[in-house]
């Protein structure tokens, strides 16, 4: 979780400078942006990344592309359907981000923490939100993610965001988060 | 008192944990009780000493009888005398109301700092027959150790099972005060939900709460390294150990019926799979191994063999097999239903108790599978249940589910005839696991 944050901070750090940039060409700016959590950032890897890459913009994408990387990064939970492990387009989308991030920073790791809705047995549920975890780990590796970068953990049901009896607090439910 | 082991035990629990009276402390209510309970008349016991006593011992054993659904009391403003001793006794009184039984008795304090001495006759009174008749010692703070014990005594002399009052259940507790922030608690308390003590307080969650079969010790998952390990703890001086810290699922811990072996869930090589701790050595013995998931193991009685739930069978339905220790032969016991699971062979060793769900709804029940014949029961009406547990004298069985959005505890008796529900005041309550008898 500390990388991560740290790359958050590292994201937000860069695109104020990208906006800072583009605004004038006053790269003294780039001295307040330590406001903004640059020295309290845990890893050191991180955010010199994210420095190198706002000196140039050499990272040779588009805005948009930017954008949707960005956003895929922002999007730390992914959904299941009852009783099943595999993995939303919408969801193996966003990991290919994921995987390209944790690639470009070796230091960095990532908890995937399963969960289950409460139907069904406790025991059972643990091992379907380890299932849903593995999933989400097994797609990273296949894109080249080390696994050592990579913990799984399983909540099973023990662990809801919607305590209520209902089919949408269920989905809400059936999840993995990356921490 | 015929029980020095379970008063040691209950002495030591009472001055080492903390007790918190009214916090997840559980209280029964009947629900559904049998058509044609025995009446029993229980007349208040007299008190021969100084001051007040805490318990009121006539009032524990006819709330017990009565909560059990096979008894029903007789109202005290309709009795026409008050015995105390077998001489002050009318049958006639009593077959007047029919009563069925009489209870009577006194508590005395000889004085000089001694036990209290409880005297109480039980009789038949149709036969006029007195059936039982005792004087157990006791202190002050055991009179409902002596009131559980007078009502097992009583319910065996009637139903010809032994009283499970004595006993006791753990279960776990939550209080969800934001997104980021549960408390979880381990409990232990009286089978009727009184005397509730915390045995393990934490900020994750706490799993699986399962007894030894001498009801010394403990084991459980707790998730309070941020990672589910199990923990074996021993109740009388709460020290407790980490048995296992493998990476993944370390879960389901159930002690086997000797006490010398522990059946566990891990999924150190990659899936769960079901796997046996020899407890003296620490030898781990690898009993599934199938790239389904394999999960919540139970002995059966005679220790030979594991229950457990697998969806090996494909479809992502899980049912439930059995699996011989000594062979490693794996048998497939549930074919009825879409989801069957957790398991738990009653002591006859023929009817399989389990959690069950019929179609593809959302309605979980506690059933039972007679697998000589095939044929299903449902025990329940309750939608969403889960984590049984049976009782020692296997007349009941407790178990969790919902009312609303609370978990609460349940428990019905193995014919379905009886029910009553254990509502906490406070907070979701789930995972029972009722106590071996203590000795």
């Amino acid at each position: 979780m500390q990388t991560f944050k740290a790359f958050k901070l590292g994201m937000a750090l860069m695109m104020a400078i990208a906006l800072a940039s583009c605004a004038s060409s006053d790269t003294e700016d780039m001295s307040d942006s330590s406001d903004m959590g640059m020295e309290s950032s845990s890893s050191a890897a991180s955010s010199s990344s994210a420095t190198s890459n706002a000196a140039d913009m050499g990272d040779g994408l588009t805005a948009r592309e930017r954008q949707q990387r960005d956003d895929s990064l922002a999007m730390t939970v992914f959904y299941f359907e009852f009783d099943r492990s595999d993995l939303s387009a919408e969801a193996r989308a966003a990991l290919v981000h994921h995987a390209n991030y944790l690639k470009s920073n070796p230091s960095a790791r990532y908890r995937l923490e399963g969960h289950a809705d409460e139907r069904g047995t406790r025991e059972y549920n643990l091992a379907l939100g380890e299932r849903r975890a593995q999933a989400v780990e097994r797609y990273l590796q296949v894109q080249g993610v080390s696994s050592n970068q990579l913990e799984t953990i399983s909540y099973g049901e023990e662990n809801p965001v919607d305590t209520r009896t209902t089919e949408a607090a269920y989905a809400l439910n059936r999840r993995v988060e990356v921490h | 008192m015929k029980k020095p082991g379970l008063i040691a035990i209950t002495i030591i629990l009472t001055s080492l944990f903390f007790t918190s009276p009214g916090y997840a402390q559980l209280q029964i209510v009947i629900t559904q009780g049998v058509d044609d309970p025995v009446q029993i008349a229980i007349v208040p016991f007299e008190w021969n000493g100084f001051g007040l006593l805490e318990e009121d011992v006539a009032e524990i054993v006819k709330t017990n009888l009565q909560n059990s659904g096979e008894f029903r009391a007789i109202a005290e403003a309709n009795m026409l005398s008050t015995p105390h001793e077998e001489q002050e006794v009318f049958f006639r009184d009593w077959r007047f109301l029919g009563a069925d039984y009489l209870l009577i008795g006194k508590v005395v304090d000889n004085g000089a700092g001694g036990p209290l001495q409880v005297q109480y006759d039980f009789f038949d009174v149709l036969r006029e027959d007195n059936l039982i008749s005792e004087v157990v010692s006791a202190g002050r703070n055991q009179l409902r150790d002596v009131s559980h014990a007078i009502s097992d005594k009583v319910f065996e002399e009637v139903t010809g099972v032994r009283g499970a009052f004595s006993t006791k259940i753990l279960y776990v507790t939550s209080q969800r005060i934001n997104a980021d922030l549960t408390y979880y608690q381990l409990n232990m308390s009286d089978a009727d939900g009184g005397r509730s003590q915390v045995l393990l307080n934490s900020q994750e969650p706490i799993m699986s709460p399962n007894w030894s079969p001498d009801g010394q010790k403990i084991a459980y998952v707790s998730f309070e390294s941020t990672r589910p390990r199990i923990y074996m703890q021993e109740l009388a001086t709460g020290g407790r150990e980490m048995l296992t810290e493998f990476t993944g699922i370390n879960s389901s811990p159930v002690f086997s019926p000797d006490g010398t072996k522990m059946a566990m869930v891990l999924s150190k090589d990659g899936n769960p799979d079901i796997y046996v701790m020899d407890l003296r050595t620490r030898d781990l013995r690898r009993v599934t191994n199938h790239f389904a998931i394999d999960t919540e193991p139970s002995w059966t009685p005679d220790g030979e063999s594991l229950i457990f739930t697998s969806e090996r069978g494909g479809n992502s339905r899980p049912q439930i097999y059995q699996v011989s220790l000594d062979s490693g032969w794996v048998e497939r016991l549930t074919f009825q239903g879409t989801y069957n699971s957790k398991g738990l062979m009653l002591p006859d060793g023929v009817n399989l108790l389990m959690i069950h769900r019929e179609n593809t709804g959302d309605e979980y029940h506690l059933a039972i599978q007679n697998i000589e014949r095939g044929t299903i029961f449902e025990l329940t009406s309750t939608a969403l249940d889960e984590s049984p547990s049976i009782a020692p004298n296997a007349s009941m069985v407790i178990y969790a589910s919902k009312a609303g959005d609370r978990g609460i505890l349940n428990a019905v008796s193995i014919d379905g005839r009886v029910k009553f529900q254990l509502p906490s005041a406070q907070g979701d309550v789930r995972e029972p696991s009722w106590s071996p008898f203590f000795d």
